[in-house]
């Protein structure tokens, strides 16, 4: 099952890091990792929260639901406009009801439900592709807002 | 004393806790059942919840935070978190977390004036 809100764009990546999530100290990691990515390219306070925050609730996601998983961070460059990448995935139980999952409200484990729906409006591209039993990958990504 | 790393201090009948460390799961996890437990020792009857150094709040955190609230709140103790920063606030709400039931006051002061209207009057003259 896939579902995806993109404006779909041409970039480059200009680097990239990876960090394995199977503990909850990585949920952290991740997060710290974010932030100071999200400062050093000169996101605004509100963007460099919304990546922060998103990022914390995907690596909680494949921690709560999968033990272990991957996050894969990449700093993205689409002509002058720089971008934060964010990947996620996991081999878990993936997500039965992915409509349900996306609409919010929606709360299993250790999160409100709103994990997955709210990140999504926190970003400027979401994407998910899961199959119960298999896992799950999340993508989002969210460039820097030129003034 | 509490068990976690966050330090919960008695002001006056009031206690205040100030977080000033980076949050993992299980902090907030020992914070809560400290919270609760220092509310019964103390007899406190107000508590102040400082957040005003946390850059970002996910919605496990902040479910814990209003959780945390509403438990003081059984036991008769009202709760004021203060200093929300602003991304923090746009952040939670775009989310689709609005903190409901919970109050909070734009600073430490704030949040003192607040609970101070609640102080408890002595029974004795």
């Amino acid at each position: 099952m896939e579902a995806s809100s993109s404006t779909s764009s041409h970039y480059n990546v200009t680097a990239t890091w990876e960090i394995r999530i199977d503990k909850e100290a990585d949920i952290v990691a991740v997060r710290q990792q974010v932030r100071e990515l999200a400062k050093e390219h000169r996101f605004d306070q509100f963007a460099v929260a919304a990546l922060t925050t998103a990022a914390s609730e995907l690596s909680r996601n494949v921690w709560a639901h999968a033990q272990r998983g991957l996050a894969r961070i990449t700093v993205l460059q689409n002509g002058n406009r720089v971008g934060l990448g964010l990947e996620f995935v996991d081999h878990g139980p993936g997500i039965a009801d992915l409509d349900r999952a996306l609409a919010g409200g929606f709360s299993t484990a250790k999160s409100l439900g709103l994990g997955l729906s709210g990140t999504k409006r926190l970003v400027d591209e979401f994407s998910i592709d899961t199959e119960p039993g298999r896992g799950t990958k999340v993508v989002i990504r969210k460039w820097k807002k030129e003034f | 004393m509490p068990s976690g790393p966050i330090p919960i201090l008695k002001i006056g009948s009031k206690l205040l806790a100030t977080i000033q460390i980076e949050l993992h799961d299980t902090v907030v996890d020992a914070f809560q059942n400290d919270v609760l437990e220092e509310i019964e020792k103390t007899g406190a009857n107000g508590l102040i919840i400082d957040i005003s150094t946390l850059e970002s709040v996910d919605s496990y955190v902040a479910r814990m935070l209003a959780n945390t609230g509403k438990m003081a709140k059984l036991m008769g103790t009202e709760t004021v978190i203060v200093g929300m920063r602003p991304a923090v606030a746009a952040t939670l709400v775009r989310m689709g977390y609005f903190m409901e039931g919970i109050q909070t006051a734009l600073s430490l002061e704030e949040g003192l004036e607040l609970q101070g209207n609640r102080t408890r009057v002595p029974d004795e003259e």
